[in-house]
């Protein structure tokens, strides 16, 4: 039936209004649409790569790229390329299709001893991962690697490792429950950490207010938690009633607050002018006394216990009547809540775990570095480790901790010969072609992947912001 | 803060207020359509300020130009400004906003999806044009026009606040009055079903972005006569706007002109009461306060409902 109307609209005179409508002008053939796609994008390519705008001339980078002959380059080169694809295609689909048709007889369904077969090697597999021994020892060797990497590494590379990749992975675990497990957006998180920076500073007495007592920093972490905790949840209690993406832009506030704070409390914060002379950890039981100097190494140690610690913790709330109410919550909240799960209550518990653990990494790097300053608490920073969690793959406790480590590091290793300056303008594009081909990121979660897949079929959501984007095209 | 000087702080706090209103109804119109916060728009408010930079260093105004001269500038800087916003907002919806609709994709994925452009734009944009904030030439001599019981009007401030207050008529025409206003009422109240009622959803989100980005663009020129431009300029004039459009009610295009004003005069206010450095905290509290007791903001939500 179908097709016989479709031939009574070819066949119909030009004139009539049908025939009107199904036209399509040249402009609107999807060859052009390509086209167009691929020299837009040699020519943002062009810029991009073009060399760094000067203070005294406006045009010069423009000049340079768009107005030499480099632009001429990258044309001739998108043209070329949209020729081959567009070209090779109908040969592509005449000849080789073809040929290729026989070998589609793989993809048929398998079925009998094949299938057999695959189930078996699931029910192996899936015994194996039961034999907690195996878990366990594979850890231990890694965690074993890893105490051993610095010894592996020249000392500029153990700085990166402590100062970079460890307070980061410390913070991608912590964001990975909020944004991760119960679906919420947090912009906020460095605001977090800033405040367990500064309570390392005042407690232990490097602030221009004296604490009525001075602490240990091993001390500080649980009275920095109590601090995150407490400001956690007086800001998420009123926010997290409300709509999904309210939080993000009330975070987002509560980042600017606190990084103002921090700047203009002269009294208080010392201002722009930072904090110095924050004292490192230290311990100092009975005969036991050991500090941690300038050294890198002892504190990579510190924080792999650190972080053992609250990965072991993690993962066993993840499997708990927690971690079941943040899916629950995270694939639909109206269902959770009519289940008999207290959303608010596990909303907020996530988001003060994760504002917990961003003050322990706070209280961590304040005491490593010795010296912080509003400039460490940028809202940038905050938005960066967003990115990390999503591109290692948000729920999945491995795949966030592998792609912080690989994003914290890569920078570094590409300071070399990228303009440090442009890597967040790679960054960001990295983010949104990420979003477009892979929105499960690095390493996916089983869980998140199914989540993702089913969205797609307008079938659930994959985040605690309660109803779907608009003008769903279905 | 002497009695008399309540107006000193008033003009200035409206001239802020509309631009924060311009452009929190880019913010405003887009969440109304696609239930997105677009965070590139701070920076679709960027593109505009240094386009118009672009092309008023190419015109070259002589640094005294005649009045005549000036007016031509102005028009020059807002026609530039308009459209270099309106093809970024266009381009942004296409690149980074359309393929993720066709793929259903979570709220969250667009939210990363908004924050990736707005990195890349910001820090494209500091690539291009220098890391360092610039002025834009002298179009005009910021003369006193009248006073209002002793305290002077500028002729920026008139103009911002003419320039605002006729975008703002005009959108109002727009989304009440016309065809593309009533489909963006329609798609903002229930997308699928006027799909199915013949809207084209793809054409009026699209041109949503458009009405957004012009407005954004030619606040981004008017706030460069006003300030400095930097790459960063549209990050705090951005997230104050888009507290101003929550404030007002997020979706609500009344609310976002209605927000966008309080928060300038509270901003503008609190600089004398607080301390100059605590002015951009203001923002930030009242939305916190606002949305503690009223989280649907002052006139409520939603665009197709209430606008």
């Amino acid at each position: 039936m179908t097709t016989t109307t479709t031939k009574e609209a070819d066949v119909a005179p030009s004139g009539s209004a049908l025939a009107r409508l199904r036209r399509k002008r040249w402009y609107q053939q999807p060859m052009v649409g390509r086209l167009v796609g691929i020299v837009s994008a040699a020519v943002l390519l062009d810029v991009m790569s073009g060399p760094q705008g000067s203070r005294e001339d406006v045009f010069f980078s423009l000049d340079k790229t768009l107005g030499s002959l480099r632009v001429v380059w990258w044309l001739i080169g998108a043209v070329v390329l949209w020729a081959i694809l567009e070209f090779t295609k109908p040969l592509y689909n005449r000849y080789l299709a073809a040929s290729v048709g026989p070998l589609e007889r793989f993809h048929t369904p398998v079925t009998g001893p094949v299938r057999q077969l695959v189930a078996q090697t699931r029910e192996t597999s899936a015994n194996l991962r039961r034999i907690v021994w195996v878990r366990i020892g594979f850890s231990v060797v890694v965690i074993g690697l890893l105490i051993l990497l610095p010894s592996l590494l020249s000392t500029f590379w153990n700085q990166v490792l402590v100062n970079e990749v460890a307070i980061y992975v410390l913070l991608a675990i912590g964001l990975n429950v909020v944004i991760g497990w119960a679906g919420l957006l947090d912009l906020g998180f460095i605001a977090f950490f800033a405040i367990g920076a500064y309570s390392t500073a005042y407690w232990t007495g490097a602030m221009p207010v004296d604490p009525p007592f001075k602490l240990n920093a091993f001390l500080v972490i649980p009275v920095a938690v109590a601090t995150c905790l407490l400001a956690g949840l007086l800001l998420g209690a009123p926010t997290l009633r409300l709509r999904g993406d309210y939080l993000a832009i009330v975070t987002l506030g509560f980042h600017e607050i606190i990084y103002l704070i921090a700047k203009n409390a002269d009294g208080f914060t010392n201002g722009p002018r930072g904090v110095q002379g924050i004292s490192n950890f230290r311990v100092h039981i009975g005969p036991i006394d050991y500090k941690w100097e300038l050294a890198p190494e002892p504190y990579w140690y510190l924080l792999i216990g650190i972080a053992t610690v609250l990965i072991i913790a993690f993962l066993r709330l993840e499997h708990s009547r927690v971690g079941r109410a943040w899916t629950a919550i995270r694939e639909d909240e109206v269902a959770a809540s009519a289940t008999g799960v207290p959303t608010v209550k596990f909303k907020l518990m996530a988001f003060a775990i994760g504002a917990s653990t961003s003050g322990i990494a706070g209280v961590a790097y304040a005491s490593k570095a010795g010296f912080i300053s509003p400039e460490s608490f940028l809202l940038l920073f905050s938005v960066l480790v967003v990115a990390y969690v999503i591109f290692g793959g948000m729920g999945s406790l491995w795949g966030v901790i592998i792609g912080t480590a690989f994003l914290a590091w890569l920078p570094q290793y590409m300071k070399d010969w990228v303009n440090p300056n442009d890597r967040f303008m790679y960054l960001g594009a990295l983010l949104i072609i990420m979003m477009i081909y892979r929105p499960q990121g690095l390493i996916p979660s089983v869980r998140r992947k199914r989540e993702l897949s089913m969205a797609k079929a307008g079938l659930g959501d994959a985040d605690a912001m309660s109803e779907p984007a608009g003008g769903r095209m279905t | 803060m002497q009695p008399d000087e309540i107006l000193d702080y008033l003009i200035p706090g409206i001239m802020l207020g509309a631009l924060y209103a311009v452009i929190a109804i880019g913010y405003t119109l887009v969440y109304g359509v696609l239930q997105l916060i677009n965070f590139a728009h701070s920076e679709v408010f960027m593109v505009g300020a240094y386009s118009s930079l672009l092309a008023l260093t190419w015109i070259d105004p002589s640094s005294n130009p005649t009045t005549f001269m000036s007016v031509l500038l102005v028009a020059a800087g807002l026609a530039v400004s308009g459209t270099a916003g309106a093809a970024t907002a266009f381009t942004l919806e296409k690149v980074a906003y359309r393929p993720l609709r066709r793929r259903n994709a979570p709220r969250l994925a667009f939210l990363i999806s908004a924050i990736g452009a707005s990195y890349f734009l910001q820090n494209l944009a500091g690539k291009l044009f220098g890391r360092d904030s610039r002025a834009l030439p002298t179009v005009f001599e910021n003369k006193k026009v009248f006073s209002v019981f002793g305290t002077q009007v500028t002729i920026l401030q008139l103009l911002i606040v003419c320039a605002a207050v006729l975008m703002m008529v005009g959108l109002d025409y727009l989304v009440n009055r016309t065809k593309l206003g009533s489909g963006i009422r329609a798609v903002a109240q229930d997308a699928e079903t006027a799909g199915l009622m013949g809207v084209d959803i793809d054409k009026v989100i699209s041109r949503t972005f458009i009405i957004g980005g012009f407005m954004g663009g030619i606040a981004g020129f008017l706030f460069g006569l006003h300030l400095q431009l930097s790459f960063t300029m549209g990050f705090l004039p951005g997230i104050t706007a888009f507290a101003a459009a929550v404030v007002g009610g997020i979706g609500n295009i009344r609310g976002a002109m209605m927000g966008g004003m309080l928060l300038g005069i509270v901003e503008s206010f609190s600089s004398p009461i607080f301390g100059e450095s605590w002015r951009y905290v203001s923002a930030f509290a009242v939305l916190v306060l606002v949305l503690m007791f009223r989280p649907t903001g002052i006139l409520g939500e939603r665009l197709g409902r209430s606008a």
